[in-house]
């Protein structure tokens, strides 16, 4: 997974509540076996008419638009809890998702992907769409040591709540696996302590510690 | 200090834990299928990581796959293809892969119970929400998503924020013809779907005690429908007999050793457990649902409610108004399958009710047994006989129309009756409209070509 620890981008607001994990990846696009990839399809029905044209009024096809912080209304990746919708996002090249509340299992998702959700105040959130909506190339920098969000050369900033671990995983670019995999040592003594049988026959090895 | 069914089975668990964070969970068996797993093994690659334990995983293909001439290749290339991709990966791992034509396929749920995987005490994962099934046998079971596949492959553990705990807790005994399905759509239709969110539930009373493994398993099964990250029963008599009669089990160290132990599996009576409800099982009757979540379902008998606003859509989309009542509602599809209820109890079921009787003509009836057991057993006891004759359709096991991802579909605007486990917008088909009911309505509904009240059936006949 990718470090992060401080980053400094411009941002692309997308000023919706209420956006769905089928609005950022529909189903459709679901079949492929691999993880990545799934950028090109992120937001397709925003992005593209049926017949596959171009929608030059969606944000993520104006040029002049561009960063790895995506900036959107409350309540963001409700429903059905694909993590495809965290892999299309990263895949697009977002880093930091920024709002004032996330359905769980995104955040949960999210978070294993190396995709940074940010959760802060409905009244900051509002003034950060204020300050991008009069300047688009205004920078912002997320400090997750400290886990503050400032505008970049002001003193405008808020700080944002994070679980321990998973802070600790960000910044050192480790997700769940790498830690499972340090452990390595410890779950096979765990094993080897509880195992109470494990027959030549390998369908029926069953364990437990419990007498 | 007292423990819970759930902490028992938890603790025992546990590898290693954060303060007030996550703990380290062991996982004794990782179920895999077609779907959520091929990205889980591109990861361990492009990590270069080796299966920590692959004894521990079990593979079997059913989402995608056909139930009609299942020996033939597959049509659809992308299931075909990812059948393909699932065989190789676990060819390569050395993992157990229960094929198509192998006599263990079936749909996970299913064949983890049947085999002997599924066992007290144990924590299962699947990723799949309906691994809750196995909850039954009082196991900690439930789904996941697929990096968290990838990390149980890669560990054999996961990361868990210890859930709240809840217990569901019925009075008495029910009715006749009521049956474990109907349970847990009145317990659904009660507690809400978002009712449990962040709950593990534990199901006590004894209606419990006295239900099958396979009721059991129905009730856990759908325990995720109120929001649950699982459901259990404790482990007793039933359980163990269960166990004892399946012939993949080596007998003689598992019985009496392990019976000491899953003895100790239970709820200690002196326990309040984060959230407690209470029924009266006597209030149960035949369920059915008339909208588009689990929770909107009702007594057979009754009339559409008028509610709020959401439902109101939902009503619409199902082509009802409130205040009607589905009695006499023409019905054209029957499915009876699914994780739910594809057991072999569920077509001796189905078998007893339209014995010698055809279905109506304008219906068409499906069967999708869960696995290959279990048609082995109905074809042991002539039920595939009796089901052909009264003009169903007796298909090879797989999800089937329970999601619609294989050829199962049905079409626009079609109400089907279904033994599933969900009635969302279009999970059927686009369009289609599901009414969730037990087996035998399913079966009731066959015959009649329309929804009647179990009752007057049986008054009738
Ligand atoms: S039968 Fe339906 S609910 Fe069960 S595993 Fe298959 S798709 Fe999921």
């Amino acid at each position: 997974m990718e470090k992060i620890e401080i980053l400094v981008s411009r941002a692309i607001p997308i000023a919706i509540e209420n956006i769905d994990t089928d609005q950022i990846i529909p189903a459709r696009f679901l079949k492929s076996s691999k993880r990545q990839g799934f950028g090109s399809n992120l937001f397709r029905d925003w992005r593209y008419t049926n017949q596959g044209l171009v929608k030059e009024s969606f944000i993520l096809n104006n040029p002049k638009f561009s960063g790895k912080i995506l900036l959107v209304g409350r309540n963001f990746g409700s429903g059905s809890s694909r993590e495809h919708a965290a892999w299309s996002l990263f895949d697009y090249g977002f880093r930091v998702v920024i709002s004032s509340f996330f359905a769980d299992i995104f955040k949960e998702n999210a978070l294993n992907n190396g995709l940074l959700p940010i959760e802060i105040s409905e009244v900051y959130l509002q003034y950060l769409f204020k300050t991008i909506s009069y300047n688009r190339h205004i920078l912002y920098s997320v400090f997750l040591g400290r886990q503050i969000i400032k505008i970049d050369k002001s003193f405008f900033y808020d700080y944002f709540s994070m679980e321990k671990y998973k802070k600790t995983c960000l910044l050192k670019g480790q997700d769940d696996i790498d830690h499972l995999i340090s452990l390595y040592k410890k779950i096979k003594t765990f094993e080897v302590k509880s195992v109470f049988n494990d027959k030549e026959n390998s369908y029926f090895i069953w364990r437990w510690s419990w007498r | 200090m007292s423990k819970t069914l759930f902490d028992k089975v938890w603790y025992s668990h546990i590898v290693e834990s954060f303060p007030k964070g996550p703990s380290v969970l062991y996982i004794d068996r990782h179920f895999i299928h077609e779907v959520t797993s091929p990205q889980a093994f591109e990861e361990l690659k492009t990590r270069v990581l080796l299966i920590f334990k692959k004894e521990r995983i079990i593979a079997t293909v059913d989402h995608n796959v056909p139930t009609k001439n299942q020996h033939l290749p597959i049509l659809d290339a992308l299931s075909r293809k990812q059948v393909q991709i699932l065989f190789e990966n676990c060819k390569i791992n050395g993992i157990d892969f229960f094929g198509l034509l192998h006599n263990y396929q079936g749909i996970v749920h299913i064949i983890g119970p049947e085999l002997g995987y599924t066992l007290p005490g144990m924590t299962i994962v699947c990723g799949d929400s309906h691994t809750s099934t196995h909850g039954a046998f009082g196991s900690i079971s439930f789904g996941i998503g697929t990096s968290q596949v990838s990390m149980v492959m890669a560990s054999q553990c996961l990361l868990q924020k210890k859930p709240k705990q809840m217990r569901i807790h019925l009075v008495g005994l029910t009715k006749i013809s009521v049956t474990p399905k109907d349970i847990i759509l009145y317990i659904i239709s009660k507690v809400g779907t978002d009712g449990a969110v962040g709950y593990f539930v534990e199901f006590s009373g004894k209606v419990f005690r006295r239900m099958s493994m396979e009721g059991r398993m129905t009730v856990c099964n759908m325990s995720i429908e109120i929001g649950a990250k699982g459901g259990l029963i404790a482990p007793d008599k039933t359980t163990l007999n269960y166990l004892n009669k399946i012939k993949f089990l080596p007998k003689d160290i598992l019985l009496e050793e392990a019976m000491p132990y899953w003895r100790t599996l239970y709820t200690e009576s002196d326990i309040f457990l984060d959230r407690e409800y209470y029924f009266y099982a006597s209030d149960i009757t035949p369920m059915i649902t008339y909208g588009t979540n689990p929770g909107m379902g009702f007594s057979i008998v009754r009339r559409i409610p008028k509610i709020n606003v959401d439902y109101h859509q939902s009503i619409s989309y199902m082509g009802f108004k409130a205040g009607y009542s589905l009695i006499g509602k023409p019905i054209q599809y029957v499915f009876i399958g699914s994780c739910t209820n594809a057991r072999i109890e569920d077509l001796r079921i189905v078998a007893n009710v339209v014995k010698n009787k055809k279905k109506a003509f304008h219906v068409l009836a499906l069967i999708v047994p869960g696995s290959k057991q279990v048609i082995y057993q109905a074809k042991k006891e002539g039920l595939d006989i009796i089901l052909k004759k009264s003009g169903f359709e007796f298909r090879e096991p797989g999800c089937s129309a329970c999601l619609g991802m294989n050829e199962d579909k049905l079409p626009f605007g079609a109400y089907c009756i279904s033994t599933s486990n969900r009635n969302f917008v279009g999970r059927q088909g686009f369009g289609a409209r599901t009414l969730l009911t037990s087996p035998l309505v399913a079966a009731i509904v066959a015959i009649e070509g329309k929804i009647i009240d179990v009752n007057n059936f049986y008054g009738k006949n």
